[in-house]
């Protein structure tokens, strides 16, 4: 029961986080799921966002599998509810003040600033997530193959990233990993 | 976009609102929910038209949480009311959430395998190409001045390097960000 809490305090406190999008939570969902609570490790929560990515919808619904790891269904559920709720609360709340706030003159403000520092946290994320993932040359050159794949190109990502699974699995039947 | 103002039909009941948002959570692989989000609302059903399609957007974009559930929330609200905005978030997390709820117990199963795990940290690497794509996109769109750099260096820095938590890294380069962006009078446009 008491896990149940812990997860609908940390998943309320990390969906206030996401600004720019779930990557931006990334720092702290790893600080509190792998450092303070020890609910995965730092390779099990990269598997999971990764595998998040191939999932249809919303591309953080790996907070149900953190959920499900600590507390089965339930466990996913709560993870689930904290993670969407307040935000969820606050975006329902301005979009119907919206029209209020269209000509503050203070928004663009806001809009622009908070984007940069938005941007900032992603790197941040990707820095993170890097040291993790990016563990020799070759897992480097899937990184930036993707990268440069999806920047230059309209292609659908799950593709490529499926295709970097293959690769890593090409690489362990060869040895190389 | 057309001379002719779109045409924008009834409001779904709530029954189709939420099978509609079934499908695109269900079929919007590979992230860009925005785009499903567009072709569904906008040019299959109708339901709103571009200008309300970016205006909403822009809101997503600006709040915390991520843009496909706010999309969802101010698409269902703005056709339907609370009930709409419930059952459009619903629809749109309940296939991606039963996968990855499934995952986790696949994943208890089968994830010490040394050739899932091989797949695993392939798709890792291959993910954070595909974030470092995001944050270009992002960036596109938002970094307007050198400073704006600045703000994403130091921010970034901060958070991978110095273990900053996120919200002070927040709240003291957002608060400085949005102090140099601040209104002031008098602008010559």
């Amino acid at each position: 029961m008491k896990q149940l809490w812990d997860l609908a305090g940390v998943f309320s406190y990390l969906s206030l986080l996401t600004i720019g999008g779930g990557m931006a939570a990334f720092p702290e969902l790893k600080e509190l799921t792998v450092n303070t609570y020890h609910w995965v490790t730092f390779p099990e929560l990269l598997h999971f966002y990764s595998l998040g990515q191939l999932s249809p919808g919303p591309n953080m619904m790996m907070v149900a599998s953190i959920g499900a790891v600590v507390g089965h269904i339930p466990g996913a559920v709560v993870a689930l509810v904290a993670f969407f709720l307040p935000t969820g609360l606050l975006t329902f709340a301005v979009g119907r003040l919206w029209t209020h706030l269209a000509t503050w003159r203070w928004r663009p403000a806001i809009q622009t600033g908070l984007g940069s520092v938005a941007v900032g946290l992603v790197l941040a994320g990707a820095i993170i997530m890097g040291i993790g993932a990016i563990t020799d040359i070759f897992y480097g050159a899937i990184g930036l193959a993707v990268f440069l794949l999806l920047w230059r190109t309209k292609i659908n990502p799950a593709y490529p990233i499926v295709a970097s699974g293959l690769i890593g699995m090409g690489m362990h039947y060869l040895g190389l990993s | 976009m057309n001379d002719a103002p779109q045409q924008v039909a009834e409001p779904p009941s709530l029954g189709k609102l939420f099978w509609v948002f079934l499908v695109m959570g269900a079929t919007s692989l590979g992230g860009g929910v925005v785009a499903y989000l567009r072709t569904g609302l906008v040019v299959r059903h109708r339901w709103l038209d571009d200008l309300a399609f970016v205006e909403l957007l822009s809101i997503s974009q600006t709040l915390p949480g991520l843009n496909a559930t706010n999309m969802s929330i101010l698409v269902g609200d703005r056709l339907r009311g609370g009930m709409g905005a419930l059952v459009a978030t619903l629809g749109m997390c309940l296939p991606g959430a039963i996968l990855m709820t499934g995952a986790a117990f696949a994943y208890g199963i089968g994830g010490d395998d040394p050739w899932s795990k091989a797949f695993l940290h392939g798709i890792a690497a291959g993910a954070v190409g595909l974030i470092l794509v995001v944050m270009v996109q992002l960036g596109a769109k938002v970094l307007k001045t050198p400073a704006d750099y600045l703000f994403v260096a130091a921010t970034a820095a901060a958070v991978a390097f110095f273990k900053v938590s996120v919200p002070i890294a927040l709240l003291v380069a957002g608060a400085v960000a949005i102090w140099w962006h601040r209104p002031r009078d008098r602008t010559p446009r």
